[in-house]
């Protein structure tokens, strides 16, 4: 399998305060990986470093052989990579479909055939497209990240913690889209707080603590095995 | 016990913050009412001091639209606006009449705009009393606000953007543009003086308007210019996608750059439509007024009492919100009630921003926060 998301010994953090010490991870094509972690580990950050918000101080960010590194995310949008923030990630005071058209900004053609799309696998929020984002509740907030997200077919999608601070119910449906989006050829990169329903789903995970490499391998096995779960499952 | 304790407190709580959000609901219905009344009564009492408010009102809510505009992208307040508006009705001055006419300056060009064929008769209106300038003042408008849009952009790479990159906290944003709005004013008086001067010499005309109204025929130009304008920064921002993309950083500046909008160039696009804006504001006050250069700093009061009374970083809000503060400030001056000069016309809107601030801080159109 092809890697399509490589990053190598990435160092970076907030001006002199150093937060990843050196983290690598890859995501193949069509995979499901998942990165969990401790409160304060770096999850966001790396997010936020592999997609060119935080500076990258050493170490690298490949998308499928370009090197990304350091570079503006508006240029890394049109290379084919998404990203869905932790919080605050829709415009409150655009309505739906301007979300959604802010999502393809980098684009000049086919915006309806995009929109199309994308209403097309979240049906909730196409009844709703001039309403503002701001009216929406917490679950139909986190399906328009999602689908401002895919509005331009992306190889690769990252997700910080999409599930947070959802109902059990909406967990579940917005872990079904994400699915979803996977079978149609997406690779996802997935920060979860909720790491047992991350391993279930996910192929592989990583595990980061304190901003570095602790854990990686499979996600059932990681599931079973006694160290992760006394450490970061609870159990 | 404890427990009860606990829902006790939380129930308290939550009813406080019901009742807040009800007083909040009053205090802006209130709002409405005061101003609808206020402003039906002058209709009928002071019809005069209400157009000339009405007049006053449209340069005070074009100016508030750029300032509003401007923060919503930057997120900082620009004390330069007022200034910048004095500046650029200067620079329509020179380009008109290719004067520089300070205390040691006393230049005048070769040619200008007024040379042009034509350029000083003035344009007809359809009534009795013609506008008081010909169509070299528009043209001239048109130079004050490409200039304006280029200083600004060249203010933004010198000040303000090595300041963002330094991520510096809003008040040094604000102390900056207030010292650009002092060198303004300085280049202003080295350059014109602080005698007033006036794009076309002679008395204006007036005309009749329905209602026994009489107003001065630039006037009618002022208001119609203003409005024209507003309704097309309108649709710049809701039809054109520069313009959602600027709503979309004016929400979330994080996000927008996520999404693949070049948050870089937003904002000089902010910087070319702000100078226009402010290009145009300013040649209206002075063929309202005079060119001064004091004027612009005067006005920043009145600019932000719209802003806010608006709801700052809300368009429609600062039109409003100007619309409001131009008609009571003429308003109560007219009035011999309350017999105040009309010196203190700027104490009018000063009273109204300490109530705005106390009582509703987020405006008639304020988002939530
Ligand atoms: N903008 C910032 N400026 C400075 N420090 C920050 C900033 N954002 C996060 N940090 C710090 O970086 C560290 C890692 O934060 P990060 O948000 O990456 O953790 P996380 O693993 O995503 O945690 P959580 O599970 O709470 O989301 C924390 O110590 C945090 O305080
Ligand atoms: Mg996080």
């Amino acid at each position: 399998m092809t890697a399509v998301l490589r990053v190598q010994d990435v160092v970076a953090g907030y001006g002199e305060v150093e937060i990843l010490h050196g983290v690598s991870i890859t995501v193949s094509e069509a995979e499901i990986v998942a990165i969990i972690g401790p409160n304060g580990a770096g999850k966001s950050t790396l997010l936020k470093a592999i997609f060119g918000l935080v500076s990258v101080q050493n170490g690298s960010v490949h998308l499928a052989e370009r090197d990304v590194t350091n570079m503006a995310p508006n240029k890394i949008v049109q290379s084919g990579m998404s990203y869905v923030p932790q919080t605050e990630n829709v415009f409150p005071s655009l309505t739906i479909n301007e979300n959604l058209e802010m999502g393809a900004y980098v684009r000049r053609d086919g915006l309806r055939d995009r929109l199309e799309r994308v209403y097309g696998l979240f049906p909730d929020i196409a009844s709703r497209r001039s309403e503002r984002a701001g009216r929406l509740s917490g679950g139909q907030r986190q399906m328009l990240a999602l689908a401002r997200a895919l509005m331009l077919d992306p190889k690769v999608l990252l997700l910080d913690e999409p599930s947070a601070s959802l109902s059990p119910k909406m967990v579940d449906s917005i872990f079904e889209k994400i699915g979803d989006i996977n079978r149609g050829g997406t690779a996802i990169l997935l920060v979860e707080q909720n790491a047992k329903e991350a391993l279930s789903f996910a192929s592989r995970a990583y595990v980061l603590a304190m901003g570095q490499n602790r854990f990686e391998g499979e996600a059932k096995s990681m599931l079973e095995s006694e160290e992760v779960g006394k450490l970061y499952l609870g159990a | 016990m404890s427990v009860f304790a606990g829902r006790l407190t939380d129930a308290i709580a939550t009813a406080l913050d019901r009742s807040r959000a009800v007083g909040d609901q009053l205090i802006l219905v209130a709002m409405w009412l005061f101003f609808l009344v206020l402003g039906t009564w002058a209709i009928l009492a002071e019809t005069d001091a209400f157009a000339v408010g009405v007049v006053t009102g449209s340069i005070i809510a074009l100016g508030a639209i750029g300032l509003t505009l401007i923060y919503g992208i930057l997120k900082f307040a620009h004390f330069a606006h007022g200034d910048s508006m004095m500046l650029a009705a200067y620079v329509a001055f020179f380009a008109l009449t290719g004067k520089v006419v300070g205390e040691r300056t006393d230049v005048e060009l070769p040619w200008s705009l007024n040379d042009l064929p034509g350029a000083t008769s003035s344009i007809p209106w359809p009534g009795e009393g013609d506008f008081s300038f010909g169509y070299g003042l528009l043209l001239a408008a048109l130079v004050a606000a490409a200039a304006m849009a280029l200083i600004f952009v060249v203010l933004d790479r010198l000040v303000y953007r090595p300041l963002r990159r330094r991520r510096s906290g809003i008040v040094i944003f604000a102390i900056a543009s207030l010292g650009i709005a002092i060198a303004m004013r300085s280049v202003m008086l080295i350059f014109w003086a602080s005698s007033p001067r006036f794009y076309a010499p002679g008395i204006r005309p007036t005309t009749d308007l329905p209602f026994d109204v009489r107003v001065v025929t630039d006037q009618i130009f002022i208001f119609f210019a203003a409005l024209v304008l507003a309704a097309l920064l309108y649709l710049l921002l809701y039809r054109t996608k520069l313009g959602k993309a600027m709503r979309a950083m004016s929400d979330n500046a994080d996000l927008a750059q996520v999404s693949g909008i070049n948050t870089d160039q937003i904002v000089t696009w902010t910087w070319v439509i702000g100078g226009g804006l402010v290009a145009v504001a300013g040649v209206l006050l002075a063929l309202q007024a005079q060119l001064k250069p004091e004027l612009g700093f005067a006005l920043l009061l009145p600019l932000f009492a719209a802003t806010i009374l608006g709801g700052i970083g809300s368009p429609q809000g600062a039109f409003v919100g100007g619309m409001i503060i131009g008609i009571t400030q003429e308003v109560t001056v007219a009035q011999d009630l309350i017999d105040i000069s009309p010196g203190y016309k700027f104490s009018v809107a000063f009273i109204i921003l300490i109530l705005i601030l106390l009582l509703r801080p987020r405006g008639l159109f304020g988002a939530k926060t």
